[in-house]
């Protein structure tokens, strides 16, 4: 699905490395989650993905086709999608727009809810609202969420997914990751996540420590070593760092 | 009623309208009325001593509309306009103006509509003012209206102010005066491009008690455009007022907002904000990673913000 090759990223004119010559394949139909501690590159992977980064050296592979020098357009009309882990706010744009600009169509009302349902809220209650600062962060991140879903994509990339989502709707939220690979054949999943569950749910774990792929392997190879270090946080520490920050 | 197809175009575009309205109106083209009818609630007759007409609605008229659409298609048209509205007590009427120029001549066209509200008691109004311009001729679309309110107790006005498109100059000046219990809404809507200069003008006395105002204006400069929002709110007694400005520059837009707060009495609560800023990286890059292009989502945004 997506090759990526001695890929870097500096900032500051070369001087700090946030990814260091990576070179990483996600499979078609896998679920890959991109783990590590915080400052190790991972949304900076992500965007780099997405288009929303471009990289300083390497190259990035989707269906086999060079999208390194795509625009981030380009790149989600070929059919990658991207869930930002701070959802953009707009003034006037409701969540009905968003979600038919998503799915590229005329969707109706009831069918732009149901994606709205699968993240947990009541649609008719979100579908009219403005995405603005009138929702809360976790309202923004469950619409940001139901938007990505409409999009139907082949490889979708979800940066933090569960940062500001209650534990009901946390293990919803695994639920429609499993849904999502069940809907089309081949699809890949990639998230950025240090969440236990969400690890578990994963065919392979990547480590991404200081720019550099520490580890990568099978879950069920990989993720007993990382439970209990900060790659792996249990959701109740999630909460109670939610809840101290 | 004959209308051509570019005076169908501009009441399309102003007033929504395809046909003749139901209920009260009055439309005019090219300095003539080429269409009116009163309602049993609502008379219309036309002024005497000035052009312009007098809108007289009687006490308790409910659910009502009055349509009072102007176009001009003739370059080189200049004219003032008096619409005086009586509103009586205990209605609830919706009242559509607005403007469209089309000018596809060397002279410029002007349209100064001075529409002037007297809303009885306990009365609801929603005024919606739409102002549009088209036509390719170099002759300027000018249209400077002037709206004065003037509110008895416990009415409530809602004014939608509406200029998208095409209008080259503009001075818009609104006044208002509450009485006690008395309540004023305006969302104002404005884009300029191109070379176009417009100015919005907004004076809101509350002189009652428990009088409240809320002027809203999102704004967009494009291009060469220029704008100055002002907007005052006077408190003389125990009042809420709040009054913003938000507005999107873009290219080599220039915007001056200056909203302005005067209280003269202790009671009176006033809040005032502005904003003024380019799109958001991120909105652009956000609708982007949907599969617009970047100019695809810039027009998303704006059509969001003004809607």
């Amino acid at each position: 699905m997506l090759k990526i090759e001695n890929l870097s990223f500096n900032v500051n004119s070369g001087e700090k490395e946030i990814i260091k010559n990576i070179s990483l394949e996600i499979p078609d139909g896998k679920l890959i989650v991109v783990t590590g501690p915080n400052g190790g590159g991972k949304s900076t992977l992500a965007k780099l993905i997405a288009g929303l980064e471009k990289p300083s050296e390497g190259k990035i592979f989707f269906k086999g086709e060079d999208i390194t020098d795509m625009s981030i357009t380009d790149r989600a009309k070929l059919g990658i999608a991207f869930a930002f882990q701070q959802p953009v706010k707009f003034k006037g744009i409701r969540v009905i727009d968003l979600i038919r600009l998503s799915a590229g169509k005329e969707l109706s009302i009831a069918e732009a809810c149901e994606y709205l349902s699968l993240v947990g809220l009541c649609a008719r209650e979100y579908i009219d609202r403005e995405v603005n600062s009138s929702l809360s962060g976790g309202e923004l991140k469950r619409i940001e969420i139901a938007i990505v879903l409409a999009r139907k994509s082949l490889l979708t990339v979800f940066d933090e997914p569960e940062a500001g989502i209650d534990l009901w709707s946390f293990s919803n939220l695994i639920d429609v990751f499993r849904q999502q690979r069940e809907e089309i054949k081949d699809r890949s999943i990639l998230i950025i996540s240090h969440q236990e569950r969400i690890l578990n749910i994963a065919d392979e774990i990547v480590v991404l420590n200081n720019g550099e792929i520490e580890k990568h392997g099978k879950k069920d190879e990989l993720l007993p070593e990382l439970i209990g270090t900060s790659a792996a946080v249990a959701k109740c520490k999630g909460i109670k760092k939610e809840l101290d920050d | 009623m004959k209308l051509d197809k570019i005076q169908q175009y501009l009441l399309k575009e102003i007033a929504d309208l395809t046909d003749v309205p139901a209920g009260a109106y009055n439309i005019r083209s090219n300095s003539q009325s080429i269409g009116r009818q009163s309602s049993a609630n609502i008379t219309i007759t036309p002024k005497t001593d000035v052009s312009g007409i007098d809108i007289r609605i009687k006490d308790g008229t409910k659910n009502e509309s009055v349509h009072i659409p102007v176009v001009m298609t003739e370059s080189g048209l200049k004219e003032e306009v008096y619409n005086d509205f009586y509103v009586g007590d205990n209605a609830d009427v919706e009242i559509v103006a607005g403007c469209g120029i089309d000018n596809c001549g060397n002279h410029d066209s002007e349209h100064d509509g001075i529409h002037r509200f007297f809303v009885g008691k306990n009365s609801k109004v929603k005024y919606v003012e739409k102002h549009f311009g088209s036509g390719e001729g170099s002759g300027k679309r000018i249209l400077n209206p002037v709206t004065e309110v003037y509110m008895e107790e416990n009415s409530f006005v809602e004014m939608e102010m509406v200029q998208i498109k095409g209008v080259d100059d503009t001075v818009r000046t609104t006044i208002a005066e509450l009485k006690e219990g008395a309540s004023l809404v305006v969302r104002e809507r404005l884009m300029t491009h191109n070379e176009q200069k417009a100015y919005s003008i907004y004076t809101v006395s509350l002189n009652g008690k428990n009088s409240t105002a809320d002027v809203v204006s999102r704004a967009v400069a494009r291009d060469n455009s220029y704008q100055k929002f002002e907007a005052k709110i006077v408190g003389n007694a125990e009042c809420k007022g709040h009054t913003e400005c938000d507005s999107i520059i873009m290219d080599n837009g220039q915007i001056l907002a200056v909203p302005a707060l005067e209280a003269n009495n202790v009671d009176a609560s006033l809040v005032h904000e502005a904003a003024i800023g380019k799109i958001a990286g991120e909105q652009i890059d956000k609708l982007m990673t949907l599969g617009l292009t970047e100019a695809e989502a810039e027009q998303e945004i704006i059509n969001g913000f003004l809607r």
